[in-house]
């Protein structure tokens, strides 16, 4: 029957190691409990990559992702995969075969692509191609990749002849930046309606509960479908009196009407957020401590602000996280059935729209690529918003 | 030294509007009709189960909850404050002269704040120091007499056991330099070995800052060792009140008799002969007529279940709230 | 022929804080119709000791491969160690062993009546029918001392007061005729004044139903009021183990010593209360050798800081694990 016999571990690191975690503060805390989670660690990985590759799309994409950078010569073209060797021997530089298009009788004088063994097109890094402006104010025209004499589709074109990844770098971008000020606009709302409410209960509690209900449970697609229609109108514009703020109607640009949408988009989805937050003040409300701040006569403001915020900053950036990809979604879902951008901006709701025919389904299933892209994207901000809030949750004191 | 006492309440109730739905509203009247002297200096027990109100008696005497009916006097030889009707500038001086330590040591200390800054606190947000260094040296002082170092101060508090913490609360409470303190059942979620340890600390820190310490709890071995004074409540109301050694020596209502029967005895063989209470507690909505207790106690007879009885105090500051306490205490004796 | 066996029960919890040692090579045993106190602060490991008799511990709990638990029941002996599954478990977890906690209102379901949960368990442990069921509950529910058991048996958890919820659960265990009946803590959340009357109980109890009953509390009082023999737990280790009135009139370990100086006694008003100096030491930083060596006023030197104290007959059926003891010391 063996005893056992504890074993002293070495002092030193023993030690520093305990002091480090003594005095760890709750974002030092959770961000090492974050990272033990490996699906957490892997999906902010994929998360980086992939809002990286949004934020210099234009850089990092070979072609003007709109009209203006079509291919009229390989429209409907498959992707083409840059290669190092072909039946013709190998080489060092990746390279692509050139294509060539003809009116075929066979075909019924449809344009058919033909793929031309013999002609190869070296790949080139770092050329000069469209013209872009990175972020919206950086001017260039450098692209990471490109091919001359013959253009580069690594994912294959649409029936426009736009090159389909480019554009689903921009409509990651597009996606990420509709996310943002929605988001930003949901949590601000968010913030202040139901941190009110949060705060002094009461009869104030349940008159913006009736509120804030309310404003859910409209229906968001006739919603949009009235947006649409008012925005579209002649003559429509949002201001007061003589005094217009926004020239609606027809001649609205895209990127104002990209802006309008986020605006509705975080105009609806504020009640979740606020009643999270409504929930957070109420059970932090109620703690030991802020009683005994309370009772040293500590004012609301500073009971808020040195109580209340930081311990429920956690959960909300977990909340804001988890926000993002609903923005996202809904901003799909609505430019798919047209209610939301249009084109030349990308997103992939506007993308998806050219693939709802027969014909793509059975031909080019290659436009269904971005697809995974936005799976990816989603689930890495799921995956992230779950982590965290795993890691932010077990800070409750266990005994 | 005046004689007279630091709190001195007289009819003192508490009473909550609850809110039972859309239209339904009742009264609950925690605490009733409490009139008790806490003399300068002293270590004053409040003894008794749930539903006592004995929290609530400690955080009306604290401003934490609205005194409904009765008065209450603070006179600590400097200032006098009527503690039912404070205004908002004197409300903000009590609050230095008084505070409060709360049971639950995981709960009571916010879990994002250094202890330096927990203890420092009180004394930022009423303006007591002015510069930091004036707050961190006050820090250190009352932290080294909790036996909290410097390496302490830079830490959180969940480097800390439930011990250590109480301590932490308990330098909390006591930077602003205050007279009077509310213990709430301050050692209850402690281990056996550490609440002699944390009574001890609160014994030491009265003597030597002259401090008045109203006690709070539900374990009477624990205030009998710790009191001076203790006044047992039942139901919101005060049933006995007495010098400690007095009410171990004759305790005088039945609740206290069952009180002291229903501590388990340390010894195998004293199998508890005394008698046994039946019966729940009444719910504090739903109270009984007459003597709150007399739907357990042995003794009622009718004037029981129909009128409250008074409380009666005896030369020797010996009070009690029962109709038959003499002829009790006269059978006993025979 | 004992009830129960524990042989050297060692458990480890894996944790994001690295691996922490809750009980630590701890062996008892106990007969049938025997009370056992087990005593100890935070930390050690009472709880979780009782929870690994029917191997109710989360997923990240190690047992040593020397852990032997074996029930003697009347269909022979039960090695829970080998048990693998939940339907093996069966037989043991409500079956021939119960188990009531601290917080009666945790064990109730919220949303089903009290009657309802007491027959289903029944259902599941014995083949009465439904009727049966009912009627053993309801003899079980007044049994106990609740009033009016037959509308009882039909209200919410939330419907009783808290000494009668705590009074449900232990009718809800003893239904089952278990042969070991596990208690964690069934008195602390309760007022002194119920206490007093659940502690009755539980003793009637005992004498009808002849079980073994494992007791768990951090009250000493309790213990000496219910328990035949005692054992005391510190930081995962039983420290000392004895009949009750051998352990609380002549206790051998300085703990124990410790643990009974600081309890304020009735008897001597003004004696000062006397702490076990320190802190009991977080289970991430168990002390080498003798687990209490660096609370103990009695430490003798190196030998207590290296070496792991083993048990000492002290006296029949008292034994206690310290350096300090010698084999039969005794009285």
């Amino acid at each position: 029957m063996t005893d056992t016999t504890a074993q002293s571990p070495a002092p030193q690191d023993d030690q520093k190691s305990k002091e480090a975690y003594f005095t760890a503060s709750q974002r030092q805390l959770i961000w090492a409990r974050f990272k033990k989670q490996r699906a957490a660690m892997i999906a902010a990985m994929v998360l980086i990559v992939l809002i990286l590759s949004g934020l210099f799309a234009p850089f990092l994409s070979p072609y003007d992702p709109t009209i203006a950078g079509r291919d009229k010569d390989y429209t409907n073209g498959a992707p083409q995969m840059p290669q190092f060797c072909d039946s013709n021997g190998c080489s060092l530089r990746p390279f692509i075969h050139a294509v060539t298009r003809e009116r075929s009788m066979a075909t019924n004088f449809r344009w058919v692509t033909k793929v031309d063994e013999d002609t190869r097109l070296p790949m080139q890094f770092f050329v000069r191609g469209d013209r872009y402006k990175l972020f919206g104010f950086v001017p260039g025209n450098i692209h990471l990749f490109g091919v001359e004499g013959g253009k580069i589709h690594l994912f294959g074109t649409d029936e426009d002849g736009q090159d389909i990844f480019s554009r689903t770098l921009h409509a990651v971008w597009t996606s990420m930046q509709v996310g943002t000020i929605g988001v930003v606009i949901a949590f601000v709302l968010a913030l202040i309606i139901g941190g009110v409410a949060g705060y002094y209960g009461g009869w104030i509690d349940s008159i913006i509960q009736m509120v804030t209900d309310a404003v859910r449970v409209v229906p968001v697609i006739p919603l949009f479908m009235a947006i649409s229609a008012i925005i579209a109108a002649e003559g429509s514009r949002i201001g007061i009196g003589d005094w217009t703020l926004v020239e609606l109607g027809p001649g609205l640009s895209s990127e104002g009407r990209f802006f309008i949408i986020s605006i509705i988009l975080g105009l609806v989805g504020w009640p979740t957020l606020a009643r999270r937050v409504r929930t957070h003040l109420l059970t932090e409300r109620n703690q030991e401590y802020v009683l005994a701040a309370q009772l040293c006569g500590a004012k609301p403001g500073h009971v808020i602000r040195r109580h209340l915020l930081p311990s429920f900053t956690s959960y909300i950036i977990v909340d804001l996280v988890i926000s993002f990809p609903y923005m996202v979604l809904s901003e799909t879902a609505l430019s798919f059935i047209g209610l939301g951008l249009k084109d030349p901006v990308s997103s992939l709701g506007v993308m998806l729209q050219k693939a709802t025919s027969a014909d793509v389904l059975l031909n080019y299933q290659w436009y269904f690529i971005p697809v995974i892209f936005f799976v990816a994207l989603v689930m890495a901000f799921v995956f992230v918003g779950d982590g965290l809030r795993d890691a932010a949750d077990p800070y409750s004191d266990s005994h | 030294m005046s004689d007279t006492p630091l709190i001195s309440t007289d009819g003192l109730s508490v009473t909550f509007r609850i809110n039972a739905g859309a239209f339904k509203k009742f009264d609950l009247k925690a605490v009733e009709g409490i009139s008790i002297d806490i003399p300068k200096g002293s270590f004053f027990g409040i003894v008794g189960e749930s539903g006592s109100g004995k929290t609530t008696l400690g955080r009306a005497l604290l401003k934490a909850v609205d005194i409904s009916e009765g008065t209450a006097t603070y006179d600590d030889g400097e200032v006098e404050y009527d503690l039912k009707d404070l205004s908002k500038v004197d409300l903000f001086e009590y609050r230095k002269r008084a505070q409060l330590i709360f049971q639950d040591p995981y709960a009571a200390l916010s879990p994002r704040m250094t202890v330096r800054d927990i203890i420092a606190e009180p004394l930022e947000v009423m303006g007591i120091t002015k510069t930091r260094t004036d707050t961190d040296e006050r820090v250190r002082e009352i932290a080294a007499k909790c036996r909290l170092n410097l390496e302490h101060l830079r830490r959180f508090p969940h480097a800390f056991s439930g011990g250590q913490r109480q301590r932490i609360s308990i330098a909390r409470a006591l930077v602003s330099g205050p007279k009077f303190i509310v213990a709430d059942e301050s050692v209850a979620a402690l281990d056996v070995s550490i609440q002699a340890d944390v009574l001890n600390l609160l014994k030491q820190i009265q003597s030597e800052m002259g401090l008045t310490f109203m006690f709070i709890s539900h374990d009477l071995s624990v205030v009998a060792h710790t009191c001076d004074h203790v006044a047992v409540m039942y139901l919101g109301r005060i049933v006995e009140s007495a010098t400690t050694s007095e009410l171990f020596a004759q305790p005088r209502h039945p609740y206290t008799k069952a009180l002291f029967s229903a501590i388990p005895s340390l010894d195998p063989d004293d199998r508890g002969t005394a008698q046994k209470l039946e019966g729940e507690i009444p719910s504090p909505t739903n109270q009984p007529p007459g003597c709150k207790f007399h739907t357990r106690c042995p003794f009622a007879i009718d004037i029981c279940k129909s009128t409250e009885p008074k409380l009666e105090k005896s030369p020797d500051g010996h009070a009690v709230s029962c109709h038959r306490w003499q002829e009790l205490l006269d059978e006993s004796a025979a | 022929m004992s009830l129960l066996d524990v042989e050297n029960l060692t458990l480890q919890f894996r944790t994001d804080e690295g691996i922490i040692t809750a009980v630590d090579n701890v062996s008892f045993s106990l007969e049938p119709g025997e009370v056992m106190g087990l005593v100890g602060e935070s930390g050690s490991g009472k709880s979780v000791t009782a929870k690994s008799l029917m191997k109710l511990n989360p997923g990240n709990a190690i047992y040593s491969d020397d852990t032997k638990i074996t029930l003697h029941l009347d269909s022979g002996p039960v090695d829970v160690m080998a048990l693998r599954n939940a339907r093996e478990m069966e037989v043991v977890r409500g079956g021939a062993v119960s188990m009531i906690f601290q917080e009666p209102m945790a064990s109730f379901a919220p949303a089903i009546s009290i009657g309802r949960q007491m027959v289903e368990q029944l259902l599941v442990h014995s083949d009465m029918n439904k009727k049966q069921a009912k009627d053993l509950s309801i003899e079980m529910l007044d049994r106990v001392g609740i009033s009016d058991a037959s509308t009882r048996f039909d209200q919410y958890a939330f419907e009783l007061s808290g000494g009668m919820r705590q009074r449900a659960m232990i009718a809800m265990a003893l239904s089952t005729k278990p042969k070991l009946l596990i208690a964690d803590e069934p008195t602390t959340a309760l007022d002194v004044t119920i206490q007093a009357q659940v502690i009755d109980l539980m003793k009637d109890l005992v004498t009808e139903f002849n079980m073994g009953i494992i007791f768990i509390t951090h009250d000493l009082g309790v213990v000496a009021q219910t328990a035949d023999k005692v054992a005391v737990m510190y930081l995962g280790r039983m420290v000392e183990q004895g009949p009750v009135r051998e352990v609380i009139r002549h206790p051998h370990h300085p703990y124990t010593q410790g643990l009974i100086a600081a309890l304020p006694k009735l008897d001597d008003l003004e004696a000062p209360l006397v702490p076990v100096p320190g802190d009991i030491p977080s289970p991430l930083e168990r002390p080498p050798g003798c687990v209490f060596h660096t609370r103990c006023s009695k430490i003798i030197g190196d030998v207590c800081k290296t070496d792991v104290p083993q048990w000492v007959q002290t006296a029949e059926n008292h034994r206690a694990a310290c350096h300090l003891c010698e084999e039969g010391s005794g009285a």
